[in-house]
């Protein structure tokens, strides 16, 4: 199982002056269970890609397999493309309309065709993978906070039990407890689940602690796409296209320079907290002997 | 998927049209619909035509712009012509069965038709020509007088600025929340009359929420910078009249004149 895309082409409002390129020959593969991390600037074409991916857009040239499928081939079954690559949109909490959370989170599989036991356990077992507390469940969408609305708007995509979940910045707006909850709560399906993820976002940080392959978009193009570890040593071309690095990978060049024997590669916070209390004890354990 | 909204969508080139004050324009406009009205030959038809001609060459809009708008009075334009072809007493040129098509209805459909045409064309011209601020600017400058009879005239334009400003935001939100709902199955296309407006609730239930919400940020936004209606308020830009719009109303009066003397 798989998605692939050979040389997509995306113009903006063909035919018109505001004729646009929003994607220029973009080719790739993503294979099971990855966990991909997309990132660019905004206007890069990121959130124009992924959308092609359902198939909610229709490449203006190039072709897209799922699976070994041409999407594109007549009489392809998009509803059925669309449940198994489940698309969780920016801001997706503007997505709900149900009288309460249970029957919003119902509304997908209810278009799946599923029958009333199914639809409801579907959604039992999504609300509780989002972490959201049953005494919500019956409450109208909009009482809830914004980071448990964005639950709810998530859950409503996971309840279609997709193959690949691709995520267009769902921290975009949430406080720091409520990004890291969040983040944490794909990053364990991604494990539990063996689920695909596609994660759109801007923050290195995010990306570098959860991503294990990345990919960078610039001006409809696809720049890099390799691991994390290689692409952030880039970080000189990320800076000219208006990205950075992970803030941590400046403090640990910065250490280098200073004679610090490090890793260039590390990437997490975590990665060099470890490094840096191993040098601290091998240059403790030296300074005993003498 | 639905940008198919021509009216009140501004086309940005620069040409003299897009130059000339937004006043001239919508006397323009004015001036063309009363001609289309007065016209009554070919000959006054031909000199329209012309005229407009002119507009779409000086505008440096692709004319398949203008005829977008088109689409949204289709039936309107198929209802009023086979009215006045069907339905005009007169010399009979033939008929389909019962239905008799006199000359006189012939002549009269196809001037019916070439006049909502028309209308529709010019207005476009001018909502082409020009942003959504420069024409409610317009109108309030050009509706002031009003003012005296206690019309809230500032009110009414801002309001009216304000929604077709809208416009093009809630054309992206209603588009990003059907992709958003597709996304999850959501199909809006099949099904009957019925199905189709039951189909619609996941659609319109965020648009209204999203809508209210913007209405409330914006009326916030603006009471957070002092706005208090129109009394004693300036403009950043204020509407004066160059040389090319005095030229325009000469060519106005020209065109008018002409279409009167031909109006047969």
């Amino acid at each position: 199982m798989s998605i692939r895309a050979e040389h997509i082409n995306y113009i903006y409002g063909e035919g018109t002056a505001f004729e646009q390129y929003a994607l220029k020959d973009v080719s790739f593969e993503i294979g099971d269970g990855q966990f991909i991390g997309l990132i660019g600037h905004t206007g890069s074409g990121k959130s124009t890609l992924i959308q092609h991916l359902n198939g909610l857009l229709r490449a203006s040239s190039g072709k897209i397999y799922y699976n070994g499928k041409d999407i594109y081939e007549d009489g392809y079954d998009m509803r059925a493309l669309r449940s198994q690559v489940g698309l969780v949109f920016q801001y997706p909490e503007h997505q709900l309309f149900e009288v309460d959370v249970f029957s919003d989170v119902c509304f997908g599989p209810k278009n799946q065709g599923l029958s009333g036991e199914e639809i409801k356990e579907r959604a039992r077992e999504a609300l509780t993978q989002v972490g959201l507390e049953e005494r919500f469940w019956s409450q109208s969408p909009f009482e809830l906070s914004g980071g448990q609305k964005r639950r709810v708007a998530i859950a409503g995509v996971l309840a279609m039990q997709p193959e690949v979940l691709i995520l267009d910045e769902p921290t975009a707006g949430l406080d720091p407890k409520g990004r890291d909850e969040i983040l944490d709560e794909i990053s364990a399906l991604h494990r539990a689940k063996k689920m695909t993820i596609i994660l759109v976002s801007h923050s290195m940080e995010d990306i570098a602690r959860y991503a294990d392959r990345i990919m960078v978009m610039s001006r409809g193009e696809k720049l890099f796409d390799a691991p994390p570890k290689e692409v952030f040593r880039h970080y000189k071309k990320l800076e000219e296209i208006g990205l950075a690095a992970p803030q941590i990978t400046y403090v640990v060049r910065q250490l280098r320079e200073k004679g610090v024997p490090l890793e260039e590669n590390i990437t997490t916070v975590e990665e060099a907290k470890m490094a840096i209390l191993a040098i601290l004890r091998q240059t403790g354990k030296a300074g005993n002997r003498e | 998927m639905i940008r198919e909204i021509t009216l009140g969508q501004y086309y940005p080139v620069d040409s003299v049209l897009h130059r000339l004050d937004s006043r001239t324009k919508l006397f323009g406009t004015m001036v063309f619909i009363i001609s289309l009205f007065l016209a009554n030959s070919l000959v006054a038809y031909g000199i329209a035509t012309l005229f407009l001609a002119l507009a779409i060459y000086l505008s440096k809009v692709p004319f398949s712009f203008m005829v977008r708008g088109l689409k949204a009075i289709l039936f309107l334009l198929l209802i009023s012509v086979s009215f006045n072809l069907f339905l005009t007493p007169g010399a009979e040129a033939f008929r389909i069965g019962f239905l008799k098509i006199t000359w006189e209805g012939m002549r009269l459909a196809g001037f019916m038709a070439l006049r909502l045409i028309y209308l529709v064309i010019g207005s476009s011209i001018m909502t082409l020509t020009t942003t959504p601020n420069e024409l409610t600017d317009g109108l309030e400058k050009s509706l002031g007088f009003l003012k005296r009879v206690g019309v809230p005239v500032h009110e009414i334009s801002m309001m009216m600025s304000i929604a077709l400003r809208f416009i093009p935001i809630l054309v992206e939100e209603t588009d990003k929340i059907m992709k958003a709902q597709m996304a999850r199955g959501a199909d809006f296309e099949s099904g009957n009359l019925i199905q189709k407006a039951r189909n619609m609730v996941p659609l319109l239930v965020p648009l209204f929420i999203s809508a209210f919400r913007r209405a409330t940020d914006l009326a916030m936004a603006m009471e957070a910078r002092c706005y208090h209606g129109g009394d004693g308020r300036t403009k950043m830009k204020p509407l004066c009249y160059k040389h090319r719009d005095h030229v325009t109303y000469l060519v106005y009066l020209l065109y008018l004149v002409v279409i009167v003397l031909f109006r047969g």
